[in-house]
């Protein structure tokens, strides 16, 4: 991208007898801009749409209608009504509050909330459409969702509220407790990929949804259960809501917080819902390979032309979004179903099942692919032989796996 | 203008002026803060140098796990206004002296090994993503993939992988666990006992 | 700021690293010599682990080569096991700490003086 903005600009600059070189630090920090730019559209855009939906699906859910008036039939305009009113709402700080880390706090949650979505991919084959193509890509997004959880910590505590302290307490206990199952299920699509690539992940299941990871073996069809709890409450939302129940901890970690402050965590904590929905649409839904492949139908791929390709990609992309909105969409379906868990219960449904349960379907993922390996959908079907060729290809500084495994390498000579 | 060095100077610039406020700081949840943001930075670092899996795992452990960890101890043991925990100005300044005189001999030496003074490499390549988790984790199962070309054959033999370490750090960490869920339930029986 | 502009446009190598590594540590030591909570020495140790990593991975990476051989992936492995020595290290010594406090009622470490003969 930043190669092909500085060719651009080298184009335009030519034009009046200037040049510019590749590498020009121009283009690099355009490249990056316009990333940030898409990715705070999304991420501000979808906080709107899910905060309308929360309240329409709550509202019906209640037998209510939900927001009628504001923008014309449904409603729709509410969420930006509510955000003209945060912003004319005072911004106040807590006398006794540590006055830096109080104001500091939504934004470090808002900005881990935005970095996770550096690296999620939204399509993939010859360009994939992600800001920062990283090789551990899962990892990375995994590690820096679990940061969300500082700014609400100091929050909690630079609000000097008891409230607030509790609240973040029992956030922190949370999220660092529910890091271990969701890694553990996030391990299995990775271990069935080979790679931590997500954009090697979704290209690996191109195709019809057979090819899911969901549907590969009954293992992982649990395990996205799994990761699809621990999902839920690792971004505190009902029933895991703890930090912020509103029966007992008034409001908890952001009781003292008010107008465009507050509204930042709740945009941390819309993006943060997104993000893990994102993930886990790649990781087992597919990512941009649908249930039924419209792309591929249309011959909108990559081995018609880049121009075509590139039309499919923009399809993946919708698709992808789609499927992430489909997963937030249960997030608040369940909210205004389940009641709230109590701290030991959340504590119990992490320790005592998510771990365990992950860590058997690890187990049992892992035997199931080494007995019957190239078979997808319940190991019903064979892998179509795309899928199966692409394998991650180790530096060309080094020799292949394959190459040591087969003996072209005598292995006293490797080892 | 170099955009790597450019990314290198923000990075390392934050890693060191958060930790000089972490040695001038005196409330400790602000200590820890100003640590998280050197312990980012520094990881920016580490993706700066090509060492993407490590500096993932410095994000996830260090400023994710460790940190979580140290602002629980330090809500848990919060102080009584009255005991005053800071240094007299005199020792700090011998510190600051004597921290001073360390770092001159430490900046010193890195400034004068031929060895290690910047070359024209090739710098990270945008579009394809390096390989950087698979080695470490073949490496870790006994495979060095970048070590095979090793021209003399004897080292081959002794670069052959680090399986048996992160199986000793494996049964570490499952002591430590042990040892600290120990340590906080004498914690408990001996208030109850009391 | 000539030495500043001069950074801007040459290639960072291994000796950027160690100098930043050598900031961090000096932070670290300097931290830990005149904190006297036992969670600030903590920090301390936490800095100084840090700063070696920083060099490890320096020596280590593929983009910062000197002139002669470099640790290679050695480099990226011992920092690996650093960071997870040190996240267990962190988690015994804030149990430690927790007790402490709890037999002292503060964590200030001069208080802990009654081991002396």
């Amino acid at each position: 991208m930043a190669k092909l903005l500085n060719q651009c600009l080298d184009w335009i600059a030519s034009w009046v007898g200037g040049s510019l070189p590749d590498d020009s630090l121009l283009g690099y920090v355009l490249a990056a801009l316009i990333y940030v730019a898409l990715l705070l559209g999304l991420v501000a855009t979808s906080a709107l749409i899910f905060i309308w939906l929360e309240r329409k699906v709550s509202g019906r859910i209640q037998d209510r209608l939900g927001p009628t008036r504001v923008g014309g039939k449904f409603g729709w305009l509410q969420t930006l009504a509510d955000g003209m009113k945060l912003l004319t709402k005072e911004d106040l700080v807590p006398g006794d509050a540590d006055k830096m880390l109080f104001r500091l706090a939504p934004y470090i949650s808002f900005c881990a909330s935005l970095a996770a979505f550096i690296a999620l991919p939204f399509a993939g084959r010859d360009f994939p459409f992600v800001a920062q193509h990283l090789n551990i890509a899962v990892f990375f997004v995994l590690a820096v969702m679990g940061l969300e959880v500082f700014g609400v910590i100091l929050a909690g505590y630079a609000s000097a509220s008891k409230w607030s302290l509790f609240g973040a307490m029992r956030e922190a206990a949370q999220v660092v407790s529910y890091e271990v199952p969701m890694g553990l299920c996030v391990v299995v699509p990775v271990m069935l990929a080979g790679s931590m690539d997500l954009v090697f992940l979704g290209d690996k299941q191109q195709g019809w949804f057979t090819n899911w990871y969901l549907f590969h073996d009954p293992f992982t069809f649990l395990v996205f259960w799994v990761y699809f709890t621990c999902g839920v409450a690792s971004v505190n939302r009902a029933p895991f809501d703890l930090a912020e129940a509103e029966s007992e901890l008034v409001a908890g970690f952001h009781t003292e917080y008010s107008g465009l402050r507050w509204s930042f965590f709740f945009m941390a904590e819309y993006g943060s819902m997104l993000a893990v929905s994102i993930l886990a649409a790649i990781l087992f839904l597919g990512g941009w390979n649908g249930p039924i492949p419209i792309a591929g139908l249309l011959g909108l791929t990559w081995e018609n032309g880049p121009v075509l390709g590139y039309l499919g990609n923009f399809l993946g992309m919708i698709n992808v979004i789609a499927k992430g909105f489909l997963l937030v969409t249960v997030m608040i379906w369940v909210r205004w179903t389940l009641p709230r868990l109590r701290i030991d219960q959340v504590m119990t449904t992490c320790l005592k099942y998510c771990t365990p349960l992950a860590a058997v379907m690890f187990v049992g993922a892992a035997l199931w692919h080494t007995t019957l390996p190239d078979r997808v959908f319940l190991g019903l079907l064979q892998a179509p032989e795309v899928n199966r060729r692409l394998t991650e290809r180790l530096p060309d500084h080094s020799l292949d796996v394959q190459a040591i495994e087969q003996g072209t390498i005598a292995q006293g000579d490797a080892l | 203008m170099n955009w790597s060095s450019l990314l290198f100077l923000l990075c390392s610039g934050f890693a060191g002026v958060f930790a000089i406020a972490v040695v001038l700081s005196n409330n400790i949840v602000r200590m820890a803060f100003y640590l998280v943001l050197s312990l980012a930075a520094t990881a920016g670092l580490f993706f700066l140098a090509g060492a993407d899996f490590v500096g993932a795992m410095q994000l996830m452990i260090y400023v994710g796990g460790t940190l979580v960890l140290l602002v629980f101890g330090v809500m848990l043991t919060a102080q009584s206004q009255f005991v005053s925990m800071r240094t007299s100005s005199g020792e700090l300044l011998t510190a600051l002296m004597l921290g001073g005189a360390l770092l001159f001999v430490l900046v010193f030496t890195a400034m004068n090994v031929p060895m290690w003074q910047p070359t024209n490499q090739p710098s990270v390549s945008e579009d394809t993503p390096v390989l950087t988790a698979t080695p470490i984790g073949m490496a870790l199962e006994g495979y060095r993939v970048d070590q095979l070309e090793q021209p003399n054959p004897s080292l081959r033999r002794g670069m052959s992988g680090y399986l048996f370490p992160f199986v000793i750090v494996s049964v570490h960490l499952l002591v430590v666990l042990v040892g600290a869920a120990y340590l906080a339930r004498a914690r408990r029986h001996h208030t109850e006992s009391a | 700021m000539p030495i500043l502009a001069s950074l801007l446009t040459e290639p960072i190598g291994v000796a950027h690293y160690m100098v930043v590594g050598a900031v961090l540590f000096v932070c670290g030591v300097v931290c830990m010599a005149t904190k006297r909570n036992a969670l600030g020495i903590l920090m301390g140790i936490e800095l100084v682990l840090n700063g070696a990593n920083v060099n490890l991975v320096a020596l280590g990476s593929p983009y910062l080569r000197g002139e002669s051989a470099t640790l290679m992936l050695d480099g990226q492995l011992m920092a690996m096991f650093v960071i997870v020595l040190a996240a267990a290290e962190a988690a015994v010594a804030l149990a430690i700490a927790l007790n402490f406090y709890n037999n002292f009622g503060s964590i200030d470490v001069d208080r802990a003086n009654q081991l002396k003969g």
